[in-house]
């Protein structure tokens, strides 16, 4: 299925890309898109490292990582907000 | 309600008489202004870029204000906020809210941009002679989250 990817400041920066249209398995969740792409190489593991706080969002929604997905959904990953 | 996310700059006497234009249940309106902020005399500010996900930063502010009219007698509230770049002692964003008295409006507007600061998709970055970085997050603004979730 396809989910439309959004990465957002300092995420976007490090990766060079702030959208992508991506294919996945079925009912794959928020957290298994991530570990998917950490497997892309260096640049991808480091950006979305467990390590770092990352929020993400399904649908223009803040979620919990153990949500799932569905064909055409749209998933941003991005670093806690600083607005204000 | 009126929500905005805008490149330009607001002038907020004319935003809060819009606010309470019209309508004589008002008796109180409290509003919040921030501001960029210099970094100090080892990092002068050069400029702060701000960036935001179009599409939910909306939906994200209108949330914000709908739940504070559920929370308080509020008759209109307002959220303003910039985006792009912006200078030092610019206006950011202004947040108001519009209520019969003094103790609804002066909650909602605390509310509304406490809520702001850890749930709108908005991220600073800040540029000074040392060089460009992201703002990063403060705990602080977690835990004046935390006090509305009681």
């Amino acid at each position: 299925m396809k989910i439309q990817l959004k990465f957002f400041a300092s995420v976007r920066e490090q990766l060079g890309v702030s959208t992508e249209l991506a294919e996945f398995d079925q009912d794959i969740t928020a957290f298994a898109v991530r570990e998917q792409l950490m497997q892309r190489g260096e640049v991808w593991a480091t950006a979305l490292s467990h390590q770092k706080v990352l929020r993400m969002a399904l649908n223009q929604q803040m979620i919990q990582q153990d949500q799932g997905l569905q064909d055409g959904d749209e998933l941003a990953f991005f670093p806690p907000v600083t607005g204000g | 309600m009126h929500i905005s996310v805008q490149t330009t700059d607001f002038d907020v006497s004319d935003e809060l008489k819009r606010l309470h234009a019209n309508n004589s249940a008002i008796g109180a309106v409290v509003s919040f202004v921030g501001l960029v902020r210099d970094l100090g005399d080892q990092h002068k500010l050069i400029s702060m870029e701000l960036e935001h996900y179009p599409g939910m930063t909306e939906k994200s502010l209108q949330a914000i204000a709908e739940e504070a009219k559920q929370r308080w007698s509020l008759i209109d509230c307002l959220i303003i906020h910039r985006v792009g770049r912006l200078q030092a002692m610019d206006q950011i964003v202004l947040v108001a809210a519009a209520s019969a008295h003094r103790g609804d409006a002066f909650a909602a507007c605390e509310f509304m941009m406490d809520y702001l600061k850890t749930e709108a998709p908005f991220w600073k970055k800040e540029t000074s002679p040392s060089g460009a970085h992201w703002v990063d997050a403060r705990a602080s603004d977690d835990s004046a989250l935390a006090k509305w979730k009681k």
